[in-house]
């Protein structure tokens, strides 16, 4: 059984349909990059697999769990990163992890370890004392990161969990997540490609809310005739819209 | 319940981390000590009594109550944080309760330091404590009625000046409902209305409470009025968290 299951995934506001149609699997092992231009509709599957938005039409599922109908069950399996990486701006990050971890059922010692290894996985340590509205952008990201990350879930949706990360930071997580991956089916979606080439086993290319591109970074790339995965990148993103205007 | 501990710690925190609780705790002493003492009389009448005191709570928490409530699911969605919350394992009926938890144990904190014009009566004379008991509990419930319409006004928008003027406005209904003004209106216009009016009035409800009055049909009529507003509130969050 797959960790993910997206099945005829459809959002529609009003007449614009952000979603449509987008279905897929993830296993255990995967490493799937999500991408696409800004506004194809990556947060918004991110979202509906998250649970958080309702979907139009189809399902998702999570270990199993159907993300609106076993919402409780879907979200203990799942670690999510929502985009722009939210965090309560006035609590400590160890307070706000604190509070992570008693919402995520554990309490006493297993709470304490259960934060401390977060916080060592991302690097926080030092920082563990400050309100999160002081940490630069970098550390936020690494704040909310360490929330998904801290029960240790099956599965991991992020969104642009790299976003904001010096090089040296980007480095850290894509390490992180390589090194996660065996374990777990992971999600991360981002719209910078060599990302793909690091650690993704497989991509998924989404435009104006419709899946265009689904292969492993490699054929991907060779999709081009210059082999690089921008080339690649624009060329399905944009044929469509030029061939709807002629 | 235990989520919704959780969750009521976490608001009760960051009420204390941020100048919210001390402006609030503030203001809100500061004008009851200005309404009692100099608009209430309450020297020149002589009685040992928190008559004055307990006529002008209703209205103090009118303005003070959607102060609070109009960050608690505003901010949530500003911040982005109501994605966070709500994708974490706890219900939308756990988030709506943990967080009117907080606002209403805050009050009560707010209420509770009022404390020196209980002692000040006290030491004056001889006052009926048990009336006095009765008062403070009335305010709680008046407390809570307005922190529950002020939670579904905050889970329908995304601006806390929004949230704060429409959660006073419909307050203010619930406040003067049973006043001439409202009721000779509703019986010239909607005669039967203005018997329900009467009798959804948060204003005349606390009264009883604060004359020393307790009966059943108040205590119901307050659960009831708080229940149906946070369900109102639970409502309107699954609709609008993701707009």
């Amino acid at each position: 059984m797959a960790l993910i299951e997206i099945d005829g995934l459809t959002k529609r506001f009003g007449h614009f349909t952000a979603v449509d149609n987008v279905s897929f699997a993830v296993e255990r092992g995967e490493v799937l990059g999500f991408l696409g231009p800004n506004g194809a509709g990556k947060s918004t599957t991110m979202r509906m697999l998250s649970g958080f938005m309702t979907p139009s039409a189809g399902r998702a599922r999570i270990c199993g769990h159907d993300v609106q109908e076993a919402p409780i069950a879907a979200r203990r399996s799942l670690g999510f990163l929502p985009e722009g990486a939210p965090t309560y701006p006035e609590m400590t990050v160890l307070g706000f992890l604190r509070f992570v971890a008693a919402v995520r059922g554990y309490h006493g010692g297993e709470a304490a370890d259960r934060v401390a290894h977060a916080l060592s996985l991302t690097t926080l340590d030092g920082v563990r004392l400050q309100p999160v509205e002081t940490l630069s952008k970098g550390f936020k990201r690494r704040v909310g990161l360490a929330s998904a990350l801290l029960h240790d879930p099956p599965v991991l949706v992020l969104d642009e969990p790299t976003d904001g990360l010096d090089p040296n930071q980007k480095h850290e997580v894509r390490t992180l997540i390589a090194r996660m991956a065996p374990q777990k089916a992971i999600i991360i979606s981002t719209h910078i490609l060599e990302e793909v080439d690091a650690v993704c086993t497989r991509a998924i290319v989404i435009a104006r809310g419709r899946i265009v591109a689904d292969a492993t970074p490699k054929a991907l790339a060779a999709m081009h005739p210059s082999g690089r995965l921008d080339d690649v990148f624009r060329e399905i993103t944009q044929k469509p819209a030029t061939a709807e205007a002629a | 319940m235990r989520n919704t501990l959780i969750v009521a710690r976490r608001e009760l925190g960051a009420y204390f981390a941020t100048p919210v609780a001390v402006v609030f705790i503030v203001i809100f002493l500061a004008l009851q000590g200005v309404l009692t003492f100099n608009l209430g009389n309450f020297f020149a009448r002589n009685q040992a009594d928190l008559q004055p005191f307990f006529n002008f709570i209703p209205w103090v928490l009118l303005l003070l109550v959607p102060a609070i409530t109009m960050r608690l699911w505003a901010e949530e969605r500003r911040l982005g944080t109501i994605e966070l919350l709500l994708t974490l394992p706890i219900t939308q009926t756990q988030a709506v309760l943990g967080k009117f938890l907080a606002a209403w144990v805050f009050c009560a904190i707010a209420l509770l330091l009022t404390f020196p014009f209980v002692v000040t009566v006290n030491y004056l004379g001889a006052p009926d404590n048990g009336v006095i008991a009765a008062g403070y509990l009335g305010a709680l419930l008046v407390a809570g009625s307005f922190l529950a319409v002020g939670s579904a006004v905050s889970a329908a928008t995304k601006n806390q000046v929004i949230a704060f003027v429409v959660a006073v406005a419909v307050c203010f209904l619930f406040a003067v409902a049973a006043y001439p003004l409202v009721t000779d209106f509703l019986a010239k216009n909607a005669p039967v209305m203005a018997a329900v009016a009467r009798r959804l009035s948060i204003t005349a409800r606390f009264d009883s409470f604060s004359r020393g009055i307790l009966s059943l049909r108040d205590g119901i009529f307050f659960a009831s009025f708080i229940g149906f507003w946070l369900f109102v509130s639970i409502l309107v969050v699954d609709q609008k968290k993701a707009d």
